[in-house]
């Protein structure tokens, strides 16, 4: 233990090991200091440069934390093969609602993104793929007029060159903003994925906390293979709006991964670690099978 | 009556007199026989599916109903519909597409149904698989926005060559009342968000969402129902008979290309 620190930060450094050691379940250190994250589930004080060396999984738990696109993009995919197409597209033009501008521009400062979906090509073990990651950081994913024209424009280029298409869903549904050019993102997406797949086009789809509303009911659930993140809230409405409905508390495990793979819905649950491996050994059951 | 409100046309396709989906079938068509099930659940009475035949021709009409009466109401959920309903659409719009028959779809719906079993059972998988299916279904599809057309729920059976709406009709992404719950925290404000919205059939054929407005008469829909049915049916008749004049591959691309359209500038 480094002398010359000060004592407070001795002691809280010794918690720290504790905690890490699985000694202490508790400690009282500003994240800031000390570069702790605690995991929101089971409330273990992870070291961040642990946390990212474990992709953002906690140890005790599996708890899965939430990855931002270009973190999901280093976790899964060959190293600097990803080529980013429309990087620049963004929604300032679109809408005259209140508020929403600064609200857009708000989003843009916090997360470095100009929209909710990053998209472009990368390899994997080599094979090309076409790819498509949400990240719910931007306006809680919310899929606009630019976020389905970029998924659209994904599946269209994976369709002429042939590649198969990986999307990652994270959304809390339409982005109400831009109304109805909002909605009709739904029935644009889906229109493409069918012509995809008309042309034998393999699409992976892997849901991530949380996957629901508008895009639940359209990309996200029209995967040939769809895939999971443990514990990943995936539906259609809000719990609120079904206990309000319903006027009964719904379990707590209600819309998790685990329950609509139960109810037959997601063909896999795969921890965040095995997802490469995985994503690898599908490419290549598929690899002989696309032959023209 | 082209003056009012977007409040005051949510309150007039909200009305209980409003005219529902099973009054406008026997104007519509005649000798209806309605088919029930989607051969894999159940029978979901949100939505009312069948046969019948448009000055002649044999068409698939898939209805949502929200009931007439408290009765009716209850039975189909007010018009939300279940997972099995969309299924149901499913089934007879693949059975429609083997005869070679048009489909002609009514909505008029506040969205999907919000409940436990509706998520056991798959309302985003059913959403999002009616959607594909309807874009490439190769028959035409005209869809009609009778009243109130809500969310992903009503979408799902708007993916059609050409869409109509009546005149007071209204729909929108969320329900205003649920739009000003997520914007202001405060559903009372439903008539604010309204206005907000863009969600009346003027603003929707200025957006190319839809094809056509039907005129509602000035004493009311139920009233005097004819003066609008008459318009539908002149509109049924001119766009059956152009979609069916197209090769097949024109008829589908043009469909495609409505939605492919819709926001399509990066
Ligand atoms: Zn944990």
């Amino acid at each position: 233990m480094n002398v010359n620190l000060p004592f407070h930060k001795r002691k809280e450094r010794l918690n720290l090991f504790q905690t890490l050691f699985g000694k202490k379940k508790n400690i009282k250190v500003s994240s800031s200091e000390m570069n702790i994250e605690m995991c929101p589930h089971c409330s273990t004080a992870i070291e961040s440069q642990a946390l990212k060396a474990q992709q953002y999984v906690c140890a005790q738990c599996n708890h899965h934390f939430p990855l931002s696109a270009y973190e999901r993009i280093d976790a899964h995919f060959d190293a600097d093969s990803f080529i980013e197409i429309y990087a620049k597209a963004n929604s300032n033009q679109l809408s005259s609602f209140p508020d929403y501008l600064n609200k857009l521009t708000k989003y843009k400062k916090q997360t470095d993104l100009n929209e909710a979906v990053v998209v472009g090509t990368a390899r994997i073990a080599n094979q090309k793929v076409a790819l498509a990651i949400m990240d719910s950081r931007f306006m809680m994913g919310s899929m606009g007029q630019i976020v389905g024209e970029k998924i659209t424009r994904i599946i269209e280029l994976a369709d002429r060159r042939k590649y198969p298409l990986i999307i990652f869903t994270a959304s809390g549904g339409a982005r109400m903003q831009e109304g109805i050019l909002s909605l009709v993102q739904m029935a644009k997406t889906s229109a493409a994925l069918e012509r995809f797949h008309q042309n034998k086009g393999l699409y992976i789809s892997i849901l991530t906390h949380p996957t629901t509303g508008g895009v639940s009911a359209s990309f996200a659930m029209l995967g040939d293979i769809i895939v999971a993140e443990p514990k990943a809230l995936i539906g259609f409405a809000g719990r609120r709006v079904i206990e309000k409905t319903l006027q009964e508390q719904l379990p707590e495990d209600f819309q998790s991964a685990e329950f609509l793979k139960a109810k037959g819905f997601v063909d896999k649950i795969v921890h965040r670690g095995s997802l490469r491996t995985f994503l690898i050994q599908i490419l290549k059951l598929h690899s002989t099978e696309v032959k023209v | 009556m082209k003056n009012l409100s977007a409040w005051e046309r949510i309150t007039i396709a909200r009305s209980q007199n409003r005219l529902k989906a099973l009054d406008l079938i026997p104007y519509l068509f005649d000798h209806f026989v309605e088919f029930h099930g989607d051969r894999l659940y159940g029978d979901d009475r949100a939505l009312v599916g069948g046969l019948g035949s448009f000055e002649g021709q044999a068409v698939t009409v898939l209805a949502q109903s929200k009931g007439r009466n408290l009765e009716e109401n209850l039975s189909c959920n007010f018009g939300m519909l279940h997972p099995e309903g969309y299924r149901k659409a499913m089934r007879l719009a693949k059975q429609a597409e083997k005869f070679n028959r048009p489909i002609i779809t009514i909505i008029d719906t506040a969205g999907a149904y919000p409940g436990k079993e509706a998520e056991e059972r798959g309302q985003a998988e059913a959403i999002a698989q009616c959607l594909r299916l309807f874009a490439q279904i190769k028959v035409p599809v005209i869809a009609m926005v009778l009243s109130e057309g809500g969310s992903g729920g009503a979408l799902a059976l708007s993916v059609a060559n050409k869409i109509y709406m009546l005149e007071n009709a209204v729909y929108s992404i969320l329900s205003p009342e649920g739009f000003a719950s997520i914007l202001w925290k405060d559903e009372t404000r439903a008539k604010e968000a309204a206005e907000l919205m863009e969600c009346t059939a003027f603003d929707l054929h200025a957006k190319a969402f839809i094809d056509r407005i039907i005129e509602e008469a000035d004493q009311g829909l139920e009233a005097n129902p004819l003066h609008s049915i008459v318009q539908i049916k002149d509109a049924i008749r001119q766009d059956l008979s152009a979609l069916k004049k197209m090769k097949l591959n024109v008829m589908l691309e043009q469909r495609y290309q409505k939605f492919r359209k819709m926001g399509s500038q990066l």
